[in-house]
């Protein structure tokens, strides 16, 4: 057991109604990590990323977050759950960025950087607006800093939605699918910045069905197949010896695409 | 009516008394919104709330006030209330108490609509920076609320500052009243009524304009 592990999931499960949609899921990232999860759409993967940030309760299995349960705390061998409050401290230090951007609709893209560095974490406004510039400015914004979110190009949004994330210095980053909502002339700007990022050491957990992306930047693969992870590993074995005959099918789709694999 | 000659004079002499009751008037409208908004925003929460308990009281408010003539209120509150034992208001209070309450049924209504068209993905990018319940509402969901409602605001201010005409039938000298005062004095019916009429008219066209500057001010939600 490596110490660096800095999100382990255990056994995870979480049922929508009747329907089990994750079936115990295993699954690590350590710190400075790239994992990728990649999959069928409905595959489970979307609500394994909103259950690692609390946006749903998983029913079964444990997500630490650093040693911490996520969500919940053990007390007399039970599970209670955490206030609202310190839920709020817990996503705090997770970030995360949306298919469909989420930005503040009312906030220039300085100030959709700025809301939880002066709300959350009590940095003075102009400190905040320094943060804010710089990596505005990583992101290759600079210049659009006054603009609003319907002002920008959905590349340039998913641009601000990264910086505002990244600004929190949150421990984990976690994508979901931040390139399916743009213009394929747009995607590859966003991609950009996020290899950026994941050269620069930030821990990242991200679903994608940009395969080359995937497998150039990945330390880790994770493949899900119905709620189960079918198979993982580095990003040769799971692309250059795929298992299953599922994972063959599912890589198989984007073969005419880039001549890969 | 082709043999009426008209006599501006009634109206120059009295300039300052319109003046002062259409400000009145406009006062009126505004402190009721006003209060109207908190109001309005507490009976929205309550009924999104979930808790019936909370929303069943306030949608019976709601209902109440919205089938019920303004009039009708307006004398309720002002006669009826003291009937009550509760004297502690003067005419121009009592007039304000029941536009508020009006107003406010009106508003839960628009703002109830607002927060339920808020999409989710804003709450959720909020949450997933770390912010706390009442930080999203403060700082997300109040501001694209307001946003998204302000046209409605706009259009209830209007209405509002027409209905403060009623206010005359409890004799607070408002413009409709202090027309109908000046006619007595000096049978110019014509000039009188039509200056009034001048006079709500200009100022709705002059609200309506300024909260369309005010709406383009805010319109960054597309
Ligand atoms: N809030 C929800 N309520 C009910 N079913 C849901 C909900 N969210 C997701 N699901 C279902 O869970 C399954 C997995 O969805 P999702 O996690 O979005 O998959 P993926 O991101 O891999 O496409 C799908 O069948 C989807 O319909
Ligand atoms: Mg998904």
């Amino acid at each position: 057991m490596a110490d660096d592990v800095l999100l382990r999931a255990q056994g995870v499960r979480k049922s929508f109604g009747a329907v089990e949609v994750l079936k115990g899921i295993d699954l690590e990232v350590r710190q400075g990590q790239v994992v990728s999860l990649i999959g069928a759409s409905g595959s489970g993967k979307t609500t394994f990323l909103r259950c690692v940030n609390l946006l749903e309760e998983h029913d079964g299995g444990e997500i630490l977050l650093d040693g911490d349960p996520v969500g919940y705390r053990v007390e007399g061998g039970r599970r209670r759950r955490l206030s609202e409050t310190a839920i709020s401290a817990q996503r705090a230090r997770i970030g995360m960025v949306f298919q469909q951007f989420n930005l503040f609709p009312h906030l220039t893209a300085e100030e959709n950087v700025m809301l939880g560095l002066t709300k959350v974490l009590n940095k003075p406004k102009a400190e905040a607006r320094e943060i804010a510039t710089h990596w505005l400015g990583r992101v290759g914004l600079a210049e659009r800093r006054g603009h609003y979110p319907y002002q920008l190009s959905g590349g340039q949004q998913q641009r601000v939605a990264i910086a505002r994330a990244v600004a929190m210095e949150p421990r984990l980053l976690l994508f979901d699918e931040v390139t399916s909502a743009l213009d394929p002339e747009l995607v590859s700007e966003v991609l950009g910045v996020m290899q950026g990022l994941a050269e620069s050491g930030m821990t990242m957990l991200v679903v994608s069905h940009e395969m080359l992306f995937v497998r150039e930047v990945s330390h880790h693969v994770v493949f899900m197949d119905q709620g189960r992870v079918a198979q993982a590993g580095t990003p040769e074995a799971v692309f250059g010896n795929p298992e299953s005959e599922r994972l063959r099918s599912f890589l198989g789709r984007f073969h005419g695409m880039f001549g890969m694999v | 009516m082709i043999d009426y000659n008209f006599d501006w004079s009634v109206i120059t002499r009295n300039w300052d008394r319109f003046l002062e009751a259409l400000a009145l008037g406009l006062g009126l409208a505004v402190v009721s919104l006003l209060i109207g908004c908190v109001i309005g925003l507490a009976a929205a929460y309550a009924r999104v709330s979930g808790n019936k308990w909370l929303s069943g009281p306030v949608w019976a408010y709601v209902e109440v006030i919205r089938c019920t003539p303004l009039l009708l209120l307006i004398f309720f509150i002002y006669f009826g209330l003291p009937e009550f034992g509760i004297y502690f208001m003067d005419k121009t209070q009592s007039f304000v108490l029941t536009l508020s309450l009006y107003a406010g049924a009106y508003m839960s209504e628009v703002f109830r609509a607002g927060l339920s068209s808020i999409p989710r993905q804003y709450v959720e990018a909020a949450k997933a920076i770390g912010m706390r319940p009442w930080q999203r509402q403060r700082w997300v969901v109040l501001p694209v609320m307001f946003r998204i409602t302000l046209p409605s605001i706009g259009n209830n201010l209007i209405s509002l500052f027409k209905d403060t005409s009623l206010a005359a039938a409890i004799a607070i000298p408002e413009l409709t009243f202090v027309a109908r005062q000046i006619n007595a004095n000096t049978f110019r019916v014509m000039e009188v009524w039509l200056t009034a009429s001048a006079l709500y008219l200009a100022t709705a066209w002059l609200l309506a304009t300024l909260l369309r500057q005010v709406e383009r001010r805010y319109a960054t939600i597309r």
